[in-house]
């Protein structure tokens, strides 16, 4: 211990001890060697044809598109729940709970119930989604440049009122969604519901530059996010202008959002599972060392329970109701440790 | 020279602060001191452009708080507030690393290590820059704090009752390495102070302010004077001149 | 009212105004005219439909729908209100109410458990899980309140709504696995349409419970003052409380079985009464009562109309007119600092 502190005497790391950053390093192997693995697995596993052969590329073709919906998806949600995390200061409140969830089952039970189930069938169009995306994100900015206004002296007051227009929304979708018929309201399901095997891949050649791009730039100001995760106050203090960061990272989060939720449905604890692991595995307050671990355990996470119930259990389906209950529990279990935010 | 001119806020509807026009010198340590709302810590947050003025014009070393960029008044002042609680668990070191922000934009190089390691030694915190501050006492977490602020490295260092929640010694420790601060490191001290014998002992000069006005500015010889202290607090102030200099008495 | 007010016990009084003398009329003449305002639209909703009361079998059809239906609204109405401001003096926090607790959806997910569990439920077994339901949620919720610091901060409803959520996915991949999605979402709207004889006598279980806060509202006060002052003025903490959360359970548990969620409710009203009635809030229990009531039969009277023939369920209008009144008081508060 007493070497230990020596040792840090004569730099300031972003890890306590030379063991802390052993562990996030081999932390971040493991998880790196798993994902590439599971890729391996989904690609090869039960694969009929000889590997090599034409066919046998067919098939990990059709199956790489899996590989790459989960992708996004676990960047989407990592990514925008930690930089959330940061900029609300919380570790609880994800964008998910925060009025998006609700806004795309508004949009589309909106169109479902105005346009029946052509409605439905307009809305997954490349110009209606790039639309949906306007407007979630549009909503978002709005929403958010409101409630980091001078008006609300606290984070709470933000998020509450969030939660609030959030709850709000999903009455109004309640309501249409009651006053659909069945048929329809089956058309609407399939949409609503997280669902990885069933998603709307045709989005992927929009959704996965766009997300990148979004990853990236969060990445490039990991260093502003730390300083930043400290309140606006000493955040301001060095040098930030920490209402207009705050606004940017949001709005590059409402991207993230609005690209999963439409590329598979809303998934409610992804983002909580993820963020709240790797907290505690990379035990650093720096984001350069968060947001990979976070990453790469949203796609281990999500290849291995598409894995396990595919070929397996042969109930792909399940794949998001899996990590969403456990996601829950988890959430569960922290609020009862914690007893604050 | 810190100068505020015809600065008004107005806030929860009824409290207003100002007009204010007031000029502090360079150098040394000024208290402000005075009643309950009184506005001394709204007007320290407003020097240190955490908050906005309604009207009016702040300025610190020349630069405009209002439209200056961020990143350069915080080369020129530092400010910290009383509460300060962070999601993220940092180590003392790492607190005072993040001091050295706006300097580096994170990126700490030799030069910023020897300012972190400086400044730790300065609040007496080198034994105690790898641990946690949630495993800190009270008055420990301040001096880290304070090291953060002192290891920005700025002309001017704004504290809001930098006192709160020391016990006695803590509180003579702090104040100490503050005038400290202010002889050795030449860096001008402001802050908000609740008990007087303290302002008067260490600070240089004393701001009165009263239900938003700047009623006193004054050297500390000239403010302790049980007439003028007894009309800044509105209550009987007596003067007793120790072998330290004067002590205010009010019980 | 005034016989109770006198016999508030010393010390418990909220508000400086209660203790100033005033005349017993001019303290009872406001919550008359609040009465009559409160009957005249309870009168309303009763020749308030689409079906012709003059024609043949109308007075029939007046005993066997708008009566059971009206009673309905009055019970659900003020039991809900009431068990929100019982909630909130416990907790000392003005933004707790069954549907900030996940209570309700607690309710719910016992309902569709029910309901794959025996096919053909009868009243009687959904009312008792939902109870029971009801009863683990707002323990859960309890139990996490004992590790907050500070009770009075808005992170209370912010996990109590976040519990909801995750009971409420719950449900919603229970229903979706077993086909009763849309199920779920009827049961879960709260509405008086399907209110008629024969399907609301469970209510008056409901009044007994609005009868018996009557009586001990006192002690709620005392309780939401923690556990060390409540013991050192001699009452039996934990008694109290469980009694309140067993109130809570049992009156959210019935109405969410025969009525559906009422969302909001519970917190609007009691927030309401104090915004125009000041913070006493032994006192302002009869006006919770009525005000309960009156919103609810109001919002059902416009659900009604709107778009005769058809009925927009009380919980929509109540989500989204709620929601807006939650985010006025939010920000009224954050104002405040």
């Amino acid at each position: 211990m007493a070497n230990a502190s020596n040792a840090a005497a004569v730099t300031t790391s972003t890890f306590v001890t030379p063991a802390h950053r052993r562990r996030w390093l081999i932390s971040l192997v493991v998880l790196a060697l798993a994902a590439l693995g599971l890729t391996a697995g989904i690609l090869t596993y039960d694969n009929p044809m000889p590997f090599g052969s034409d066919g046998f590329w067919k098939i990990a073709q059709s199956r790489i598109t899996t590989v790459l919906v989960i992708a996004v998806v676990a960047a989407a949600h990592s990514f925008a729940t930690v930089a959330f995390h940061t900029v609300t200061f919380n570790r609880i409140v994800t964008p998910s709970i925060l009025g998006f969830e609700a806004l795309y089952g508004l949009i589309n039970t909106a169109a479902v119930f105005f346009l029946g189930a052509v409605g439905a069938t307009a809305t997954r169009g490349i110009a209606s989604y790039l639309f949906q995306v306007v407007v979630m994100v549009a909503f978002a900015t709005l929403l958010y440049s409101w409630l980091l206004s001078s008006r609300f002296t606290n984070v709470h007051t933000m998020l509450l009122v969030g939660v609030v227009i959030g709850a709000g929304l999903a009455s109004l979708t309640t309501f249409m969604q009651r006053m659909l018929d069945p048929n329809e309201f089956d058309v609407l399901t399939a949409r609503l519901m997280g669902n990885i095997s069933n998603a709307s891949t045709q989005y992927l050649p929009y959704a996965i530059p766009i997300v990148a791009v979004v990853a990236f730039w969060i990445l490039a100001r990991a260093r502003r996010m730390d300083t930043l995760a400290l309140g606006s106050s000493v955040a301001t203090s060095l040098g930030l202008n920490h209402r207009r960061e705050t606004i940017k990272v949001l709005i590059a989060v409402s991207i993230l959002m609005a690209m999963t939720t439409s590329l598979v449905g809303p998934m409610t604890f992804l983002g909580f599972l993820v963020a709240t692991l790797a907290y505690s595995i990379a035990d650093t307050y720096s984001h350069r060392a968060i947001l990979p671990i976070a990453f790469l355990l949203g796609f281990v996470l999500l290849t291995g329970a598409y894995f396990v119930l595919r070929h397996i259990f042969y109930a792909q389906g399940a794949v998001t109701i899996i990590v969403e209950l456990i996601g829950g529990l988890v959430f569960l279990i922290v609020i009862m440790r914690k007893g604050r935010l | 020279m810190i100068t505020l001119e015809n600065v008004t806020k107005t806030y929860s509807g009824e409290t207003t602060i100002g007009p204010i026009d007031v000029k502090i010198p360079s150098g040394g340590i000024t208290s402000l001191v005075g009643p309950n709302g009184a506005g001394k810590s709204t007007v320290l947050t407003m020097m240190g452009r955490l908050m906005g003025a309604d009207t009016g014009k702040i300025t610190v070393g020349g630069l405009d708080v209002a439209t200056s960029k961020s990143n350069d008044i915080a080369k020129k002042l530092a400010i910290l507030r009383q509460e300060n609680h962070f999601v993220t668990r940092l180590t003392v070191r790492q607190l005072v690393g993040f001091g050295r922000y706006p300097h580096s934009a994170g990126r700490l190089n030799v030069e910023d290590e020897q300012h972190i390691n400086s400044s730790l030694e300065f609040l007496n915190l080198t034994a105690l820059q790898d641990r946690y501050l949630d495993e800190l006492s009270g008055g420990q977490r301040q001096r880290a704090y304070v090291a953060m602020v002192l290891a920005q490295d700025t002309e001017y260092v704004f504290l809001d009752e930098p006192l709160n929640n020391l016990d006695m010694s803590h509180s003579v420790q702090m104040m100490r390495q503050l005038r400290k601060a202010a002889d050795e490191l030449g860096r001008t001290v402001i802050m908000v102070m609740h008990d007087i014998n303290f302002a008067s002992r260490y600070s240089d000069h004393i701001l009165a302010m009263n239900e938003g006005q700047v009623t006193h500015f004054d050297s500390c010889a000239d403010t302790m004077k049980s007439s003028v202290l007894s009309e800044i607090f509105g209550t009987s102030v007596r003067i007793i001149d120790d072998v330290d200099g004067p002590l205010a008495v009010y019980f | 009212m005034t016989k109770l007010s006198q016999s508030r016990p010393a010390g418990l009084d909220t508000s400086a105004g209660a203790s100033k003398t005033t005349g017993l009329w001019s303290r009872t003449w406001p919550l008359l005219i609040g009465l009559m305002v409160t009957i005249s639209l309870v009168i309303a909703s009763l020749f308030i439909g689409v079906y012709d009361l003059n024609s043949e079998g109308g007075s029939e059809m007046f005993w066997i729908t708008r009566v059971p239906r009206t009673v309905a609204l009055i019970l659900s109405g003020a039991s809900m209100a009431v068990v929100g401001l019982i909630m909130q003096l416990m907790t000392q926090n003005r933004f707790v109410e069954p549907s900030t607790t996940g209570t309700i959806e607690w309710a719910g997910l016992g309902l569709i458990l029910t309901y794959i569990i025996v096919p053909q439920p009868s009243l009687t077994l959904r009312m008792l899980v939902a109870i029971v339901f009801s009863l683990i949620g707002t323990l859960i919720f309890f139990g996490f309140l004992q590790r907050v610091a500070l009770k009075s901060s808005l992170v209370v409803p912010i996990v109590g709504l976040m519990l909801g959520a995750v009971v409420g996915a719950v449900s919603t991949f229970v229903a979706l696995q077993t086909d009763m999605l849309q199920n779920l979402g009827i049961w879960f709207a709260g509405s008086f349409t399907g209110v008629t004889k024969g399907r609301y006598e469970l209510l008056w279980i409901v009044a007994l419970m609005t009868i018996i806060v009557y009586f001990i509202a006192d002690r709620f006060t005392v309780a939401g003052l923690g556990q060390e002052i409540a013991t050192s003025v001699g009452l039996n903490y934990r008694a109290v409380v469980l009694t309140g959360i067993l109130i809570v359970a049992v009156v959210t548990g019935v109405v969410s079985v025969v009525v559906g969620s009422l969302p909001f409710l519970g917190l609007v009203v009691p927030n309401i009464v104090s915004m125009f009635r000041g913070d006493n809030l032994r006192s302002n229990l009869p006006w919770v009562m009525l005000v309960g009531i009156v919103v609810i039969t109001l919002t059902d009277i416009i659900g009604r109309t709107v778009i005769m023939p058809f009925e927009i369920p009380v919980s929509m209008i109540l989500g989204v007119l709620g929601a807006t009144v939650f985010v006025y008081l939010i920000v009224k508060r954050g104002r405040r600092g």
